[in-house]
């Protein structure tokens, strides 16, 4: 192929690289803008983004037990705690607990014998079981993950705590959630 | 053998025509009839053709279950039930394909652990034996998704635990992990997806299949002494000496397949998938299919934190490392032998890795706290001991190091056996000692 030449004769080979890069650089971004979509489309839709909160009225609750409400497509644990579950969870060294937290940072104040937590093991996303595990909270049944009565990790695999939802109690006996 | 000369004679007009056009018949006669193979291949070595059997069993049966088949959290559960139910023959086609993954794997790990002792993944195989691996990772991944299918309560949990894998990543993992699940926990647009997926995938493994025979090919196939074919006295041609070897394999394969699939068609699976998926409860003790058990009892193995590092995502990145400790075989392995035959001392240590794949396996299906090695009782009676995690841990510890210690220190200190001169010369050796 000949070196292209310019109206006046002279030698440029600079305009020739410069369209090879020019459309090269052009075809690369265009596949990357391509891919936009094409990745974008498995990110949750707006139906699914629509936000969701729900109120639940706490008085069904009685104590001793919890109760799983469906929050967000994920189980939502609602807890009635005994004095003796309060009081394990008050009393225990926090400070050495793999994720820190004392039980007043967990629970609303006054409300201390509600627990709210989203159900979903922090390790690998399992449901862990009611009452399960040495510290009276839950087993994970998957991995084994022992949670205490403040939802907080204290043996097995799972790196955090049960998380604690935004809620805000409407009534005293009345949550409205997210 | 690159070097074997096309011998194809086109006999009819058509043939010419054809073969002067596009020459796939020639290219059938090179690869399945005349091609020339070791004269000592075993029965190990029938596993590649049971497997491009398996794959064809698969994608039949899948396709065909796909026109029954409904891919919404909704329904999915129903329309299984109407496929075991209503459908003709669904039943057969269903409980063929669901063992059809099992004989699938159960195929593919003896062809893994053949290839392994006779050193098949060493030069020039190298790029033979990375493919295998994809197709292996592609199988683990179609099979992970096919089982999601049913959107029972196995398939539900195995989901969200396999998808949480994604999260232990650090900074990106929560993104990604919606990303791929669609939403913010494991639904319906999990489960379209991984059915698209589910059908796709199958498709590229069989492209994958034909980059593996294209490289099995080009290089010859390994034998048992691992020494090269050296002239023609060492072959056999591939028909119908392989065929057959391969057909009868093939029947016997299919015997314990239809064992299975006609007197135990439920042995190998899980009672709690006929149970529809709930996201509120997840069953007392969930475990993945037998095929993944092993690499389940790394992940779970590791339960302490090394420094800021969580030990979930040591778990994770162990469990990733076992697969791509495989890969990685053709440069970990320092031993200019390639049959074990003549690795007096690895061989012993394939033997043990062996039995720690299958202990790891066993350890996967079993409760974490419970004790395999009992010393003794605490003071409410409980037996105390080794408990599954432990053993689960020694097991994983042997699994690594055979890949990255004894592996490449084996093979510099050993002292091999002699190796024969050629395949001809180790088959009358072997008569002579017979007679």
């Amino acid at each position: 192929m000949s070196e292209p030449v310019q109206d006046g004769g002279t030698l440029d080979p600079n305009r020739r690289d410069f369209i090879y890069i020019a459309a090269g650089a052009g075809a690369a971004g265009a596949a990357a803008m391509t891919l936009i979509p094409l990745i974008g489309q498995m990110n949750p839709a707006a139906d699914t983004l629509a936000l969701a909160s729900i109120e639940y009225d706490l008085s069904k609750v009685v104590e001793g037990q919890q109760v799983v409400v469906k929050w967000r497509g994920k189980p939502l644990f609602v807890r009635y705690r005994t004095p003796k579950e309060i009081k394990e969870a008050q009393d225990a060294d926090w400070k050495a607990l793999r994720d820190p937290q004392p039980d007043s940072e967990r629970v609303k104040p006054g409300h201390e014998k509600y627990l709210i937590v989203v159900g979903v093991c922090t390790h690998l996303g399992c449901v862990p079981n009611f009452g399960g595990g040495e510290y009276g909270g839950w087993l994970c049944p998957c991995h084994g993950s022992v949670y205490d009565t403040s939802g907080r990790i204290r043996q097995g695999p799972a790196p955090k705590n049960l998380l604690v939802p935004d809620y805000a109690f409407l009534t005293d006996s009345k949550i409205k959630v997210g | 053998m690159s070097e074997h000369a096309s011998t194809y004679q086109p006999k009819s007009g058509f043939e010419k025509w054809l073969d002067s056009r596009l020459p796939i018949a020639r290219l059938a006669y090179d690869s399945f009839v005349d091609y020339p193979t070791p004269k000592n291949l075993n029965y190990w070595w029938t596993f590649g053709g049971i497997l491009s059997l398996c794959l064809g069993i698969q994608i039949i049966t899948g396709v065909i279950m796909a026109m029954h088949y409904t891919a919404n959290s909704a329904l999915a559960f129903d329309s299984v039930e109407r496929i075991m139910r209503d459908v003709n023959y669904g039943w057969l086609l269903r409980y063929v394909h669901a063992n059809g993954a099992s004989m699938f794997f159960f195929a593919v790990y003896i062809h893994m652990f053949r290839g392994l002792y006779y050193g098949s993944y060493k030069a020039p195989r190298e790029v033979l034996w990375l493919l295998g691996c994809i197709i292996y990772f592609l199988m683990i991944a179609t099979a992970f998704m096919g089982y999601v299918l049913p959107w029972g309560q196995m398939s539900y949990y195995g989901a969200v635990v396999i998808t949480n894998l994604i999260g232990a990543i650090p900074v990106v993992g929560p993104s990604i992990l919606t990303w791929l699940q669609g939403g913010f926990a494991v639904d319906n647009p999990t489960l379209t997806r991984f059915f698209s997926l589910h059908y796709l995938l199958p498709f590229v493994i069989a492209g994958v299949v034909v980059l593996h025979v294209w490289a099995l090919h080009v290089v010859g196939q390994n034998n048992p002494t691992g020494v090269e074919i050296k002239s023609k006295e060492d072959t056999v041609p591939f028909t119908p000496y392989a065929t057959v070897k391969d057909g009868l394999g093939i029947v016997l394969f299919l015997i314990l397949f239809s064992v299975f699939v006609f007197f135990a068609p439920e042995a190998l699976g899980h009672t709690d998938n006929y149970i529809p998926a709930n996201p509120l409860v997840t069953p007392s003790h969930i475990v993945p299919e037998w095929y993944m058990l092993p690499f389940y009892a790394i992940l779970r193995a590791i339960t302490f934190d090394i420094g800021p590092i969580p030990a979930k995502l040591i778990g994770v990145v162990m469990m990733f490392t076992a697969i791509v400790a495989i890969f990685l075989l053709p440069w970990l392995d320092t031993s200019k032998v390639k049959s074990m035959r003549y690795r007096p001392v690895m061989r012993w240590f394939f033997f043990l890795f062996v039995v720690a794949c299958l202990g790891l396996g066993w350890c996967g299906a079993q409760e974490p706290a419970q004790i395999v090695f009992k010393f003794g009782a605490d003071k409410l009676g409980e037996p105390t001991g080794i408990n599954v995690t432990t053993v689960a841990q020694v097991l994983a510890a042997y699994y690594f190091a055979f890949f990255f210690i004894i592996m490449p220190w084996i093979g510099l200190k050993e002292d091999p056996l002699p190796v024969p001169a050629s395949i001809s010369e180790a088959v009358l050796a072997a008569h002579a000692k017979k007679a």
